[in-house]
């Protein structure tokens, strides 16, 4: 029997798994036998472990069954069996039924069994348990909390976690022994087991703290919601240095992030550096990337000495043996760049060794870094030594790759040659259509923005889908060639290239080759003309519909000889829709359930146009921010779009709003005017509901959202102004945050201290219960001179709340009591009347401009002036567009220049700049304001609310 | 074939014979406390015992595993999974407890019906006997309705737990019994 199953036992070194039913069979003889072999069953039961582990798992009955057997051999003690037992019946739990036959062995266990098993018992009681059995256990695990043994305190914490599905309550109560287990010296417990190492006592620590990990996790799942005693924890923890485990260290750097990035007022003060300083020197590697991560990624609550200290650690990280290190310091480098690429040129010289790293990973992110950071007279040498390795690594990196080269090819016009002949070269190697895509987007974009390349890129193209196996991108380039060839000096050169893909592809890409072709017909050129007509028209019989199709609507527009206008309305159109709106648009007419509306025909009016000079514009900027990937820029629209609608519900966030979009930076130019235009758009739907709004004709403009009582008041309010051309509607939006209280016939009480604006109406909410939101509107009309630009009128407007209040619990009759509740004055303020606006060109807009007026305004105090909350607030004000990322302050400089672009409501352009100086005694601003309309200059110059 | 060679084996060499004992009645009738009052000779405090307790005590030569299960209405249906290889039973009755001897009845009928059980000894303990009010050992035994039984050697003793009088004798019993029925 013995040799009989020691050879058996061979093939569990093998990669076969054992057979699982003789597994089966075989654990519940040994098992149920008496007396029990100790290490058979240990045998047996790695054998059943290792299949657990490798993801078998077994039916409800029979794991029933092996669970009760295993469960027999807990009268055997040895200690490794036991050892093992628990572990086979901790990954049985989850399967099988009535595993709290098993809790009384293991308490049994805990309280007096072997230090050796102990651990794994404190495991497996807290997959048994369940909530009418864990206040039985709860003595045990304060006990084990506590214990001195590491081993044993720190499965008791992990187990305390796995518990808080179970009874957050009851593992709440053992508080104390966690917070106490943090701090106190725990080791491991030399057992006889142990002792034959001591010749190599040193190299076995002590301990290596990780229940400190352990007991921090755990103590955050109570924390995590009191952000004030949180900080007293980080703080205290850290005076002491009681913190010794990297992992827990890695831990209390990421609730810190969670803790800056949830709540923008808490700077990383005196308090709070003097941590990092000592994580950014700290003997893990870890820990100083993830205190660098958190510096870098959260830039804008760290000053750039700050950020330039994270830095330098990296740049040690960068020469440090290990692999993973390495990597990883490259790739917060390589993040961190896209931003702020001059602080990281610091890092070049250690970049630059990296490019021969062994490790791909590594150089291919080294490379792309210094592509970012890289200045004019470097490039040429980069690009070479980048084509070196490009066969070297995967597609993935390629692509990474090409986006550095094509971000530094827009920052570089002057380069374009010698990029060029790279992504040429690497065009031709073999790829999947990632790899191509970004290559040929790529060439797009130096094509778009370095108008010399074009003939050298062109040609490329052309030559590119003479062969090219995807349908896709042959269409974006004839796409791409009709648009741009006809331009060129010698337009029928590339004629040929189109005819060719007519003759030789399918039909996809047949119907674009048509298209690109007719456009060439449109350039006053009588032979190519003539020349084109005859070739569109072999295409008329052509066996695909779509290109037959194609090739007849061209023909009958080049036909029509004495207009070619509405030819090149059709083939060649200035402007371009904005997708995400027409395809919100498209999708709402599809899915509406009333069928009549199908009746009329979508409406394509309705959708704004953007021309290509804007696009082009808002293009160029969000490129050169290294914003590459155009789905990324989709999703990311729709999530904005979630995330308003989220905040729509919920009310209260109007101040988050702002917060998030100086949260990230790089936020797109494009998503910013499309949020504005759907947030407009949304507005104007609401409004036109209400039929004595909807005859005030186009909304104009609506304002951003404004506070009147702070965030934890009773009721919460804010409104929004909506300008009509001869009204203001003002929408108040009122939360009931009591939970008794029902309000009914809650209205507004306003005074307006103008004369010239007179109120009408007002439309109150009948009842708001507890907990819910409603929203009033009132309309005041605006006054009516005959020069319209005098009707920009500022006003202060007092609000007072009136409802009758009731309790929930109140009799049927109770009529409640009439109340006032005081909320703050909403203003009208210039910024009512402007549109944010984009422009391409600030410097020409504000020269062109002749209308100026200036003013100077004091700000307080150096310490008690933010400047980026400040820049913020005159941005929601203002209602303006920042121009040029001159919202971003780029940090330690003593000045700044903000420019603000807008139209106001009458689309008269008007521009501010707002200089900002910074001395020891005071922050001073001067606002200079420039535009069309003299009366909104002179106001918005006056006053920055 | 090993297994059968070495039992053979330890029967001629008179070698330390396992045996299995399980401890069985209803709750609260001091099943945890006999087994803990047998293997370490004094009186533990003892919670409602969720599952088991096992402890092996050697007793003249032979090592006793003996199993208590918990007595709870949740926790008897699983009793069924440890009756395999079971050379005895040790039912304990709380004495004092008239109104649930029926309920004890049909517990241990129901228990000895089962095909596993049909070789093992029945030793009754009539436990609590030094509280006031408690019934004899007849008594209980009527109680019981241990006449009935056929084919099965059982008996009953009188104990208290806590003073440890009775349960030596009664294992002294099972032991001979067991010994006759196995050699």
């Amino acid at each position: 029997m013995s040799t009989h199953s020691y050879k058996k036992n061979d093939d569990a070194d093998s990669s076969v798994l054992p057979d699982k039913m003789s597994v089966y069979q075989e654990c519940l003889q040994a098992c149920n036998a008496s007396p029990i072999q100790p290490k058979k069953c240990r045998k047996l039961l790695s054998k059943l472990l290792r299949l657990f582990y490798s993801g078998e798992t077994f039916p409800k009955t029979e794991s029933t069954s092996l669970f009760f057997s295993i469960s027999k051999l807990f009268h055997n003690n040895d200690p490794s069996l036991r050892q093992i037992a628990y572990l086979a019946i901790k990954e049985l739990c989850s399967v099988s039924d009535d595993i709290l036959m098993i809790t009384a062995s293991i308490m049994k266990d805990i309280q007096n069994g072997d230090n050796i098993y102990k651990p794994n018992a404190v495991r497996t009681l807290s997959r048994v348990l369940d909530g009418s059995t864990i206040n039985s256990a709860e003595r045990l695990y304060k006990n084990c909390i506590v214990d001195s043994n590491q081993s044993i305190s720190s499965s008791a914490l992990v187990s305390s976690y796995h518990l808080l599905p179970i009874s957050k309550d009851i593992v709440k109560r053992w508080i104390n022994e966690i917070q106490e287990s943090i701090v106190a010296n725990k080791s491991f417990q030399t057992s006889s087991y142990t002792t034959h190492e001591t010749n190599n006592y040193n190299r076995i620590p002590n301990s290596t703290y990780i229940y400190q990990y352990h007991a921090l996790s755990l103590l955050y799942q109570f924390k995590s919601n009191d952000k004030m005693s949180l900080i007293k924890m980080i703080q205290q923890l850290n005076e002491r240095k009681t913190l010794n485990n990297s992992l827990a260290q890695i831990q209390m750097i990421r609730f810190i992030e969670k803790l800056i990035i949830d709540d923008s007022k808490i700077l990383v003060n005196n308090q709070l550096w003097p941590l990092f300083i000592n994580w950014l020197n700290n003997k893990s590697d870890m820990v100083e990337l993830e205190a660098c991560k958190l510096i870098l990624f959260n830039a804008n609550k760290f000053n750039s000495e700050q950020q330039l200290h994270a830095i330098t650690t990296l740049q040690s990280l960068l020469s440090v043996p290990r692999t993973v290190t390495r990597f990883s310091a490259v790739r917060i480098l390589n993040k961190f760049a896209i931003k702020d690429s001059d602080k990281v040129s610091v890092c070049n010289l250690e970049l630059e060794r990296l490019i021969n790293d062994s490790n791909r990973s590594i150089s291919t992110y080294a490379i792309t870094t210094l592509l970012k950071t890289g200045n004019i007279e470097t490039v040429d040498r980069l690009i070479k030594s980048i084509s070196s390795f490009m066969d070297e690594i995967s597609d993935e990196f390629k692509i990474i790759v090409i986006d550095a080269i094509r971000t530094l090819s827009l920052k570089f016009p002057l380069k374009y040659k010698s990029m060029l002949k790279f992504l040429n070269s690497i065009l031709r190697d073999e790829g999947g259509f990632n790899f191509k895509n970004s290559i040929v987007e790529a060439i797009f974009d130096i094509i778009k923005f370095i108008p010399e390349s074009k003939p050298i890129a062109l040609e490329m193209l052309c030559e590119f889908i003479e062969d090219c196996e995807f349908t896709e991108l042959s269409v974006r380039i004839l796409h791409l060639l009709g648009n741009e060839g006809p331009k060129s000096e010698n337009p029928s050169t590339y004629v040929r290239y189109i005819y060719n893909r007519v003759v030789l592809e399918n039909s996809i890409v047949r119907s674009s080759a048509i298209i690109a072709l007719s456009k060439f017909a449109l350039i006053n050129d009588e032979n190519l003309t003539k020349s084109i007509k005859i070739l569109l028209e072999r295409s008329l019989k052509d066996i695909d519909d779509e290109v037959r199709d194609r090739t007849i609507l061209s023909l009958k527009l080049l036909n029509n000889n004495d207009n070619l206008k509405d030819a090149k309305n059709y083939l060649l159109p200035n402007y371009k829709y904005s997708l995400p709106i027409l395809e919100k648009e498209l999708s709402k007419y599809v899915n509406n359930n009333d069928k009549s509306s199908f009746k009329e025909s979508f409406n394509i009016n309705l959708i704004p146009k953007i021309s290509d000079e804007e696009y082009k514009a808002f293009e160029l900027k969000e490129k050169l921010s290294g914003k590459l990937n155009e789905i990324e820029k989709e999703s990311e629209i729709n999530n904005d779009e979630n995330k308003r609608d989220d905040k729509n519900n919920n009310g209260k966030d109007s101040s988050n709003s702002n917060n998030n979009s100086n949260n990230s930076d790089d936020e797109l130019i494009v998503s910013d005017i499309t949020k504005y235009t759907l947030l407009q758009q949304q507005y104007q739907s609401e409004l036109s509901q209400l039929p004595e709004i909807n005859e005030y004709g186009t909304l104009l403009h609506s304002s951003n959202k404004f506070e009147l009582t702070e965030k934890e008041t009773e009721f919460v309010v804010y409104a929004i102004k909506h300008i009509f051309s001869k009204h203001i509607v003002i929408e108040y939006n009122i939360e009931n945050t009591l939970d008794e209280i029902i309000l009914e016939n809650v209205n507004i009480n306003m005074e307006i201290d103008n004369e010239e604006y007179i109120e009408q109406f007002s439309l109150p909410i009948e009842r708001l219960e507890p907990n819910s939101k409603g929203k009033i509107y009132l309309s005041i009309s605006r006054p009516e001179n005959d020069n319209e630009e005098d009707n920009y009128i500022m006003a202060n407007i007092v609000n007072s709340l009136s409802y009758i209040s009731k309790d929930l619990d109140s009799e049927e009759g109770d009529e409640g009591f009439a109340d006032e509740y005081q909320i703050e004055d909403l203003l009208i303020t210039p910024g009512d009347f402007i549109i944010p606006t984009f422009t391409n060109d600030f410097t020409k807009e504000w020269d062109e401009l002749s209308i100026e007026n200036s003013s100077v305004f004091n700000l307080g105090n150096e310490n008690s002036v933010n400047l980026q909350e400040t820049i913020n607030k005159l941005i929601k004000n203002f209602s303006m567009m920042p121009i040029e990322n001159s919202e971003i302050i780029s940090s330690g400089k003593n000045n700044h220049t903000l420019k603000l672009f807008g139209k106001s409501i009458l689309n008269k352009k008007i521009a501010c700049t707002v200089k900002f100086a910074v001395s020891s005694k005071s922050v001073m601003m001067k606002l200079i304001v420039r535009g069309e309309e003299e009366v909104l200059v002179e106001e918005r110059s006056n006053t920055i609310e | 074939m090993g297994n059968i060679f070495s039992s053979m084996f330890n029967k001629l060499w008179g070698v330390n014979e396992e045996v299995r004992i399980l401890i069985l009645g209803l709750d609260g009738a001091g099943k945890t406390t006999i087994l803990y009052k047998l293997q370490l000779g004094e009186v533990v405090k003892t919670k409602p015992t969720i599952g088991f307790n096992v402890e092996t005590l050697q007793y003249k030569n032979i090592s006793i595993n003996m199993w208590d299960l918990g007595g709870q209405t949740s926790i008897r249906p699983y009793w069924r999974c440890y009756y395999a290889n079971t050379a005895a039973v040790i039912f304990v009755v709380d004495s004092t407890d008239k109104e649930r001897m029926e309920t004890a009845k049909q517990e241990l009928h129901m228990m000895l019906k089962e095909d596993e059980l049909v070789d093992s000894a029945l030793l009754v303990f009539a436990n609590k006997q030094d509280q006031p009010g408690a019934l004899t050992a007849a008594n209980v035994s009527k109680a019981l309705g241990l006449a009935e039984l056929k084919d099965r050697s059982w008996s009953i003793v009188a104990t208290s737990a806590i003073k440890g009088e009775g349960l030596t004798e009664g294992l002294d019993w099972l032991i001979d019994v067991i010994k006759d029925e196995q050699l």
